[in-house]
């Protein structure tokens, strides 16, 4: 019995809401009195792999198949079935990432497990019950959910678990062959395109997020979105009007029906503040709002405000941010 | 082309969420419901498919009687049927095996879907339907189109990126913005619905494997503090110094 961890690598690294998923699923383990081990695929050197010892991990898994150094939910659901059977883990904890979530609803079904999916705090486990909380009606609340089968997998929610870092520690890394088929890749993409970020950060994993509303008053100002995230090591993103009227990509809409972010620190230019936009925004650690209406419903969501023109407040921040010790 | 386009009513974007009975159930009061946003792509973009190439769009929904203005509003909008399995939606994994026991029954070329419900955010129903009936699930796709009679072109968002990836019928995709502008009713749409078939079905066993045992709401914040506008720069050295977020 065991936990096991499936860790995202991107460039030869491992992600960022992998490592905070290795950090969740350690601590379930010490909290269940077992160890954890991760599977790692995709495109992750392995110096990278042994590292996960920071994170609490004992045993890294690694398939190094070149086939999935893209994501082909199949193939990956096949080799995580594989170290969840060798490992005879009880509970599989993922990234709630388009990845994380996809394979971990698969695995549900192989393995007859209970999902709990966007998960914001480790479980809690007494009386045979091992509830977590989640988070649900897109940022507005938070369920309690007991998962009843016997193996459990867990999403957790990006940004919502501090990364463990136990210097020094290493893990093992063991080679996984889960004897893959051709037939499992069937459904391999085309063709995979990444943004060009332009050296910048990309919304999900961003840390710090700079984004605008309407109040910037048109795409020819968006510079000083752009010049301030680049400052900070920001991402950009903006709100559901600006993405509709086609200012912004729709891969930049924050909200209930866009994409949600908790960052730490999330910064809102000329941005009102609807009930849909503050859902996909209120678990982000800290809020700044910059409007020129005091009236604005965001400033009651807001840690720090500015009342004021965006287009005259920005140029003030990004010379302050200029003048930061890096 | 057959289509099955599954859809969840879900309180409106605009709501305000509260909970009744010590925080155990959601309180409905007050709450006016819609189609699931997301869901509004999938079915429109199941309409359009229809419209190019022939075929039919079946609506589905797994849920109680008061589901059905929503369901007749799909009609409305353009879909020929529908049907209602008449349960209360206990997880996803329960949801999923309904719409795998109509599905199978149905013999569909794509089964859509919107990519989450905004009240669950589960992210997960599509997936499960493409597992336990074996057949590709293509998730979260933002277009869709088909190459020709057998084979349909997806793009599908990933972090930081896309990809794009072509797959046999059937299978079953999860639709989010831009792949098209849903469409609203038109008169037409709505007189014609009234007389479309709704056929309810039964729940088809099934388990639900999570249960619901407590809501609460996020912390209100302790309240703003308000820097001047002049001096806005002031803001930077906070975040640093007291936030500790730069």
């Amino acid at each position: 019995m065991s936990v096991l961890v499936f860790v995202e690598g991107l460039n030869g690294e491992i992600k960022k809401s992998s490592l905070e998923a290795a950090s969740y699923g350690s601590q379930v383990a010490q909290a269940m009195g077992t160890t954890a081990t991760a599977v790692a695929i995709g495109d992750v050197h392995e110096e990278a792999l042994a590292k996960l010892g920071e994170q609490g991990i004992s045993k890294v898994l690694y398939d190094a198949d070149d086939r999935l150094k893209q994501f082909v939910a199949d193939a990956y659901v096949k080799v995580i079935a594989k170290a969840a059977q060798q490992e005879s883990a009880k509970v599989l904890v993922f990234s709630n990432s388009n990845i994380g979530a996809a394979v971990g609803s698969k695995l549900a079904v192989r393995l007859n497990g209970s999902l709990a999916t966007n998960v914001t705090e480790l479980p809690k486990m007494d009386g045979g019950n091992f509830i977590v909380t989640r988070g649900v009606f897109s940022g507005k609340a938070f369920a309690d959910v007991n998962l009843t089968s016997d193996v459990k997998i867990i999403a957790v929610k990006k940004n919502s678990t501090d990364i463990i870092s136990n210097a020094g520690s290493t893990a093992t890394v063991e080679k996984l062959s889960a004897d893959l088929a051709e037939s499992d890749f069937a459904a391999a993409p085309k063709e995979t395109v990444m943004q060009d970020t332009d050296g910048g950060v990309l919304l999900p994993e961003a840390e710090i997020v700079v984004s605008g509303g309407r109040g910037m008053k048109g795409p020819e100002n968006w510079h000083l979105i752009e010049t301030l995230a680049k400052e900070l090591g920001a991402a950009t993103a903006c709100s559901k009007p600006v993405s509709d009227i086609g200012w912004r990509p729709h891969h930049e809409h924050v909200g209930q029906t866009g994409i949600t972010v908790s960052p730490n620190l999330y910064i809102a230019a000329g941005i009102s503040g609807a009930i849909q936009h503050l859902a996909g925004v209120n678990s982000s650690k800290v809020i700044v709002v910059i409007n020129k209406d005091p009236e604005a419903p965001f400033f009651k969501a807001a840690d720090y405000g500015i009342v004021g023109d965006a287009l005259e407040v920005l140029p003030k921040l990004i010379e302050a941010a200029k003048a930061l010790d890096k | 082309m057959k289509i099955l386009v599954c859809i969840s009513n879900v309180p409106d974007t605009t709501s305000k969420i509260n909970f009744t009975g010590d925080n155990k159930e959601f309180d409905k009061n007050g709450v006016q419901y819609v189609i699931n946003p997301w869901d509004e792509y999938a079915l429109t973009r199941a309409i359009e498919l229809k419209e190019a190439k022939g075929g039919s769009v079946t609506v589905l929904n797994v849920g109680e009687a008061d589901a059905e203005p929503n369901i007749r509003k799909a009609l409305a909008i353009g879909a020929d049927d529908a049907i209602r399995v008449n349960a209360h939606p206990k997880d996803a994994y329960f949801v999923a095996q309904q719409i795998t026991a109509v599905a199978k029954e149905g013999g569909y070329d794509m089964i859509l879907m919107g990519k989450e419900s905004i009240d669950y955010n589960g992210f997960q129903v599509h997936n499960m339907v493409g597992e336990m009936m074996g057949i590709p699930s293509v998730t979260p796709a933002f277009k869709l189109d088909m190459v020709d009679d057998s084979t349909a072109r997806l793009e599908r968002e990933i972090e930081g990126g896309k990809e794009v990836v072509e797959v046999k019928l059937p299978f079953v995709a999860s639709a989010q913005q831009p792949m098209c502008e849903p469409r609203i009713p038109n008169m037409r749409g709505i007189m014609t619905a009234r007389t479309k078939p709704l056929k309810v079905v039964e729940p088809a066993g099934g388990e639900a494997k999570s249960e619901y045992v407590n809501y609460s709401k996020p912390e209100k914040k302790s309240g703003v503090k308000l820097i001047d506008a002049e001096n806005a720069g002031e803001l930077i050295k906070l975040l640093r110094n007291e936030a500790k977020v730069l």
